[in-house]
């Protein structure tokens, strides 16, 4: 070790790295299974981002009108653009329900139908009878389930007691020469010091990667640490191209209002006060697919139908659902309007525009959370100790684009098959062999490098410029002409990385160095996102290109799957899309238009 | 002449000055005044200076922080992640009360803008306080829900509107120590007083018609230091960033120590 680092060491069955929705179910159900389980997390579970998920989570349970998970696996395979692999969707919608109910028995506050049975709202894309009606399917607790389901997950892990490094920042997986995962690098912030995490598995659950856009819903820490970390071990990213944009984030501060608002019979207008959904979405109107509402807004603006002095963002109104019924389900965007708009949603509508929001790419996983890569003609080949769920991962169930309330249900179904399949990988306490890799060594390398680094950019001119980047070039609306120049830019400043200006050269609480190190992890995401969506030359779920207005089915009906070197240039090849059911209770449902 | 020592660190500096650059006609400056301590240097705390150009700053108090961490000192250590009220943790002391960085805007405060971490902690470095004996004290009171009940299988436990709706108030808890931090009888008996956020904690669990275990959680509470510390001074209710009201939950529990305690 050419540095003087001190390592702490620990030796654990499971490494689970991320506290978030995914990451606590996964970490609960391994530590009450008798697995040594340790919890590595950069900020305490209940600050994780899963805390802000505002609207619900989706499962089939009937409690509120007639409803089927075959229906539900319908309306997201519709939602994916075709792009979801069916067995996992399978998995997925038929695990919704004893997930959602394994949540109530956890002692998640859900809001209750006048039975006593969890309220279940509308959300978007979500359909009876394979698009006909609409479905209330959507569990809430109120507008702040997020919150709901992570302050239980914590309590759960806290009753089962489950290891905890709160505060440590992940700094590297530790590769075996043969490719097999066998441990991460992690900072203690508190400390100082840095610790070598040895384990059989190392699970992955370090959310997504929003902070790569200028105006996102998402949180400063959603930097995609995990997927970077995967890009770093020389694996791929799957569907980098597809990232979401929410149709209401709020005007100028980009903070979330839920598509709850929407179902419970919110509105959008433009300029004329037309509701002009109805126009784009003669059925589904204000509660069509996310990417949909995201375009149609677009279009109003770019038509010149925005509001505003600028006309450049749109209304969504609820002023007309009266006081008592928002105080009841939606008291939490209503002080989120207050605060960031200034606007009292009882009689105002709230200023909004379409916000980055979720990245459906990630870590390319099977539907037990192992991470696949495609080695030789197996494109399901599973990298051994390593292994992914929530946001950072790409199962992929949510293809192309994702329907609102299928995240905490990918988390927390996701979480649960995780923890299930390390069991059975697992025998609680087998020994760990000596490391045959210099994989420390580089990660101690990379951290002292950088913690040393004086150059002339600051970390923050460097970030925001990426950030304006991927803003003005990988948008809602694309051509390959503007991400191409996008992708110049993008090239040009992870070139400047190794010019980067870090100040502080502590090692207990140093966020000037964790901003730097989150920053060398976004920006080869931003070029991985960029570089996919130039290569995918279609049109499909989030990304709309101009330049190829229509889904290709014959050529593009395939995953991507994006490695970057260490200069930072990005190549791609191509995992086929699980176009099978698990069982026949369901068949497979075959491509045809997207229509809402 | 008795002697006394004043605990470490509790003599704060004045620090260094950031002086705004050549003020913009028009725009106004505002003086940011924040308390900073680093663990390396074997030196007491300073209160640094900044002034910023408010027309390019962003409207809420973490907008001001992330400035100045971003344009002139990046060594500046604060918590921060949701940055709309959520997740908690940017939770410090403002112009002399405790609330989320997030969600307080500049305009609100006349005068200076005066930052410091949440008082009576210990400071790790800058604004981030130690929160581990908060925590511990929040896992003490066994926050998750008990039952001997086998719930219908496969279903949801049952829960009346109405019963829900007793945890309206409790449940938003977002764990920012704000209430807990502000309240003196906290400050003094932080080891053995549990504080507002954790008692608040713990009704949440007591007024939840699915829970099963109200006398055992009552038994435990009943302590003339874990619950009894509270003398209903309200800084707890008047500072919660979220409206909530700590101070009438530990007087339900207070209440029902002495109905249905034995």
């Amino acid at each position: 070790m050419g540095k003087a680092y001190k390592l702490v060491e620990h030796t654990f069955d499971v490494v689970v790295v991320g506290a978030g929705g995914a990451g606590l179910r996964a970490t609960l159900g391994m530590t009450a299974s008798g697995l040594s389980t340790a919890c590595i997390t950069k900020v305490f579970p209940t600050r994780s981002h899963t805390v802000a998920a505002q609207g619900g989570m989706s499962a089939a349970l009937a409690n509120m009108g007639e409803d089927d998970w075959r229906w539900h696996m319908y309306d997201t395979v519709k939602g994916s653009d075709w792009l979801g692999d069916q067995d996992a969707i399978e998995y997925m919608c038929r695990e919704a329900i004893p997930a959602v109910v394994e949540l109530e028995h956890f002692g998640v506050p859900f809001s209750r139908t006048e039975d006593g049975r969890i309220y279940q709202r509308p959300f978007g894309g979500m359909t009876t009878h394979y698009g006909e009606g609409i479905a209330q399917r959507t569990c809430a607790a109120a507008d702040r389930t997020g919150h709901a389901i992570l302050h239980t997950l914590y309590q759960q892990s806290l009753k089962h007691n489950a290891e905890f490094f709160i505060e440590y920042f992940a700094i590297d997986l530790l590769m075996d020469n043969d490719g097999t995962c066998k441990g991460v690098l992690a900072w203690d912030l508190a400390s100082g010091e840095l610790h070598v995490f040895r384990s059989h598995i190392v699970l992955l659950a370090t959310g997504g990667y929003g902070r790569a856009y200028f105006s996102c819903t998402s949180a400063h820490t959603c930097t995609g640490d995990g997927n970077a970390m995967v890009l770093r071990a020389g694996l791929s990213l799957q569907d980098m191209e597809f990232v979401q944009f929410h149709p209401t984030g709020i005007y100028g501060s980009g903070c979330l209002i839920t598509e709850g608002v929407r179902g419970e019979g919110g509105f959008l207008t433009n300029s004329d006060g037309e509701r002009f959904m109805e126009r784009y979405a003669p059925n589904a109107k204000d509660l069509a697919s996310r990417d949909v509402v995201s375009r149609s807004m677009t279009i109003e603006i770019n038509e010149g139908r925005g509001v505003g002095d600028q006309k450049d963002h749109i209304h969504l109104h609820l002023e007309h659902l009266g006081a008592d019924l928002i105080h009841a389900k939606l008291p939490g965007i209503a002080e989120s309007a207050r605060i960031f708009a200034g606007v009292d949603v009882t009689r105002e509508p709230i200023p909004v525009i379409p916000t980055v929001h979720y990245n459906m790419g990630g870590i390319p996983t099977n539907y037990q959370g192992e991470v696949v890569t495609l080695k030789g003609d197996n494109p399901d080949h599973v990298i051994p100790g390593l292994m992914a769920i929530g946001e950072a991962a790409c199962v992929s169930v949510h293809g192309a684009n994702r329907l609102g309330s299928n995240s905490l249900l990918d988390l927390i179904v996701f979480g649960r098959a995780a923890a299930m399949r390390a069991v059975e990988l697992v025998r609680p306490g087998q020994g760990h062999g000596a490391l045959r890799c210099d994989s420390v060594d580089k990660a101690l390398d990379r951290f002292d490098r950088l913690r040393h680094s004086d150059g002339d950019t600051p970390t923050a001119k460097l970030r925001a410029e990426m950030q304006k980047t991927m803003q003005n070039h990988a948008a809602v609306f694309r051509t390959g002409e503007l991400i191409g120049k996008g992708l110049i830019k993008l090239r040009e400043l992870f070139s400047c990385l190794s010019n980067i200006k870090v100040t502080d050269r502590s090692m207990i609480w140093n966020t000037d160095l964790i901003e730097a190190i989150e920053l060398t992890n976004l920006m080869p995401q931003a070029i991985v996102t960029a570089q996919s969506a130039l290569n995918r030359t279609e049109s499909r779920g989030a990304q709309a290109r101009d330049d190829f207005p229509k889904r290709d089915d014959k050529n593009w009906l395939k995953h991507s799957l994006a490695s970057i070197d260490e200069s930072g240039n990005a190549s791609i090849l191509y995992r086929p899309v699980h176009m099978y059911t698990q069982t026949d209770a369901v068949e497979v449902i075959p491509p045809k238009a997207r229509v809402y | 002449m008795a002697q006394f020592n004043l605990p470490a660190n509790s003599v704060v500096r004045s620090g260094k000055k950031y002086p705004a650059p050549a003020p913009v006609p028009g725009h106004s400056v505002k003086r940011i005044v924040v308390y900073r301590y680093d663990p390396d240097q074997d030196e007491n705390p300073r209160i640094d200076t900044y002034e910023l150009d408010l027309d390019t700053c962003g409207p809420m108090v973490l907008d001001a922080l992330i400035k100045i961490k971003d344009e002139i000192d990046s060594t500046l250590a604060f918590r921060r992640s949701c940055r709309e009220g959520i997740c908690g943790s940017c939770s410090m002391n403002i112009n002399g009360a405790n609330t989320l960085a997030c969600i307080k805007a500049i305009k609100d405060i006349k005068g200076d803008l005066k930052i410091y971490p949440l008082p009576h902690m210990p400071v790790v470095k800058d604004l981030v306080v130690d929160l581990s004996q908060f925590y511990k004290q929040y896992s003490s009171i066994q926050p998750w829900m008990k039952t001997r009940t086998e719930p219908s299988s496969g279903r949801e436990r049952l829960q009346s509107e109405e019963d829900r709706k007793k945890l309206d108030g409790l449940e938003e808890c977002i764990l920012c120590a704000c209430c807990s931090t502000s309240c003196p009888s906290y400050w003094w008996n932080s080891d053995r007083y549990l504080g507002p956020a954790v008692l608040l904690q713990a009704y949440r669990w007591i007024a939840d018609s699915r829970d099963e275990a109200t006398d055992e959680r009552l038994q435990e509470l009943k302590d003339s230091f874990k619950l009894y510390r509270c003398h209903t001074i309200m800084n707890c209710t008047n500072t919660c960033p979220k409206g909530l009201n700590p101070a009438k939950a530990i007087a339900e529990i207070k209440k029902l120590v002495a109905t249905r305690g034995s």
